[in-house]
């Protein structure tokens, strides 16, 4: 997907849909304010049927209160949010059962296994299963897609929290949702369980088509993981493409760096190949080392989150209050 | 209304599960045998002294009184703790993440709570009848007022331990917030002590809630009918007994739904993560 990255300055007015099935997600101006302090100042994007979205930004920035309003777990300030057709704030049961939430469990239900808990929290699915999507999950299926069959029939609290994570994302997929959320998925995952969730989020949104919506502050995982990347910075969107085409978008996105005479040298450049012809011919055999680097998608995501942050009118605000 | 019957199934099942779990966890088990050995102590030691002029021996007026203050105990303590510490660790925002959920964890929170009085009146009531002489003369009529009597208590307190364990600010809280009331409450209202042991104005105070009132109706379906001496007025009271015990009930079903979907609305991942904080910084 050869998505074009935009800067949206202010809020975009509502354009008339693409064609096609509707977004599964849908934000205009979305705005959340705590007394004085406002923590999304205009927030727009949309995430389509069967897309990975990937919501970046820094600690702070308003991507777990963006994803708890998607939710219905949080009421907005103001701006319209769609999910499923639907605003969250007024979602039935029916709309419920078609959305899985991840959530970040710490110490709930410490007596039951996987195994049951899974099972219990299945049957609520049971009355909305449709000939299309047999809804709860088979249990047993969805032990071992989260790779938990092992530990199926061990007391919750007895898990690390590594498994225990793996227990949250089967609790998200129980009810076979259209549409997934998660805040954070991998935090404490080793290596190999990254590897593994990641595998199963390609599965989901290959196999089953189901949309999905993550924050992480793991720009490889972003990468890997995204059909589209959004930064999330001050409390407004300030990118949103794949990760190619992010990277593109920053100027200066490569480094060239060299050695003459024992002196190191930098230069940032987009014009790589014209850059290094001139400086070979300039140095020739006085240059000792030569090494380009691109920019890759941490250079472009800082790069990002310090233009739009060092904004000088956000610093007199920050004086102000 | 398939979904939310549904629902409700699964509450009753998940109440019956954590009733299961919790009489194999070792941790529940010495739980009910402190209360047990406690109160049979207490009325071990006191076993040949005579109450007032009543003529009858502690034992037999103390273990109906104690079997209601467990009740109000039990039923207020026992889902405040619950519902406190399962806004905190996630619980109830799993549940509110379901379709119909809230239902089906107020289901199992209802069930849990009222299987789970079963042990701990028991761990008091038969080795009491095993070890004391008359506590119980009455026959099967009186054995079904008290099943009455027991369920009547639970509306009347169950539904302000949901309160309680909604308002309360979290776990940390509810020694200041619940147990200390309660067992204020429990101590001014003729549990271990005839209430007319206490100054007029205490027991004026003790009369507006439910123990004291659960207390005398148990009383009056376990003692003789002579016994009704010992208490205030020279009379069991059935009527008013009924009165306010169904007063605290009625109120109790009316504000606890209310507050319950109150509080659900609030919860959201932060605030769990916000407890877990909490949780992890005990002095601050």
């Amino acid at each position: 997907m050869a998505a074009v990255p935009t800067f949206p300055d202010s809020a975009e007015p509502l354009q008339p849909g693409p064609p096609g099935p509707r977004p599964a997600v849908r934000v205009r101006g979305l705005r959340m304010a705590y007394g004085t302090h406002e923590v999304l100042s205009g927030v727009d994007f949309d995430v389509r049927q069967g897309e990975v979205v990937c919501l970046l930004g820094p600690n702070g920035a308003g991507k777990t209160t963006t994803i708890e309003v998607l939710e219905g777990f949080r009421l907005p300030s103001a701006g319209t949010v769609e999910v499923l057709g639907a605003d969250p704030a007024r979602g039935d049961d029916a709309w419920r059962a078609r959305i899985g939430v991840v959530l970040q469990s710490w110490r709930d239900h410490p007596r039951w296994t996987p195994r049951r808990l899974l099972s219990y929290l299945g049957g609520y699915y049971t009355p909305w299963s449709t000939p299309d999507r047999t809804r709860p999950w088979d249990v047993e299926d969805l032990l071992a897609t989260v790779g938990l069959t092992e530990e199926a029939d061990r007391k919750i609290a007895t898990l690390s929290g590594g498994r225990r994570r793996r227990l949250d994302v089967a609790v998200g997929l129980i009810g076979r949702p259209e549409l997934l959320f998660l805040d954070e998925p991998t935090a404490g995952f080793d290596p190999q369980a990254r590897r593994d969730f990641h595998d199963l989020v390609h599965r989901l949104s290959d196999l089953e088509g189901t949309s999905i919506l993550l924050t992480t502050h793991d720009l490889g995982e972003a990468e890997r993981l995204a059909d589209r990347i959004l930064i999330l910075t001050d409390g407004r969107i300030v990118a949103d493409g794949s990760a190619a085409a992010l990277t593109r978008q920053v100027a200066g996105s490569s480094e060239v760096r060299w050695v003459r005479d024992g002196e190191q040298f930098v230069h940032a450049t987009d014009e790589i190949v014209p850059f290094v012809r001139r400086l070979l011919e300039q140095h020739g055999d006085e240059l000792t080392d030569l090494e380009v680097r691109r920019a890759d998608l941490e250079d472009t995501y800082i790069a990002m989150v310090q233009r739009f942050e060092s904004r000088p009118q956000r610093h007199l605000a920050e004086v102000a209050r | 209304m398939s979904a939310s019957r549904q629902a409700v199934r699964q509450g009753l099942r998940r109440g019956w599960t954590e009733f299961v779990q919790s009489l194999r966890s070792a941790q529940d088990q010495g739980f009910y045998l402190f209360i047990g050995v406690v109160t049979l102590a207490v009325l071990w030691f006191n076993r040949d002294n005579e109450v007032g002029e009543t003529g009858l021996l502690y034992p037999t007026f103390a273990l109906p009184s104690i079997l209601g203050g467990l009740v109000t105990f039990g039923l207020v303590i026992g889902p405040g703790y619950s519902l406190a510490m399962e806004r905190e660790d996630g619980t109830l925002l799993r549940h509110k993440a379901l379709p119909h959920g809230m239902e089906g964890y107020v289901t199992g929170q209802l069930t849990l709570q009222s299987l789970t009085l079963l042990p701990s009146l028991l761990v008091v009531l038969v080795p009491s009848l095993l070890l004391f002489d008359g506590v119980m003369p009455g026959g099967a009529g009186s054995w079904l007022a008290v099943l009455g009597l027991i369920v009547l208590g639970m509306l009347a307190t169950m539904p302000w331990g949901m309160v309680l364990g909604s308002v309360v600010p979290g776990v940390q809280k509810m020694g200041t917030w619940g147990m200390l009331p309660v067992l204020l409450i429990t101590a001014i209202s003729g549990i271990f002590v005839p209430i007319q042991a206490m100054w007029g104005w205490v027991q004026a105070v003790a009369q507006v809630f439910p123990v004291y009132w659960i207390g005398l109706g148990l009383r009056s379906a376990f003692l003789p009918p002579e016994a009704v001496v010992g208490e205030l007025g020279d009379s069991w009271r059935t009527g008013p007994m009924l009165l306010v015990l169904g007063a605290w009930a009625v109120a109790g079903l009316l504000v606890a739904p209310r507050v319950l979907r109150r509080m659900a609305r609030r919860q959201s991942g932060s605030t769990v993560e916000a407890a877990r904080e909490t949780a992890l910084q005990w002095v601050r």
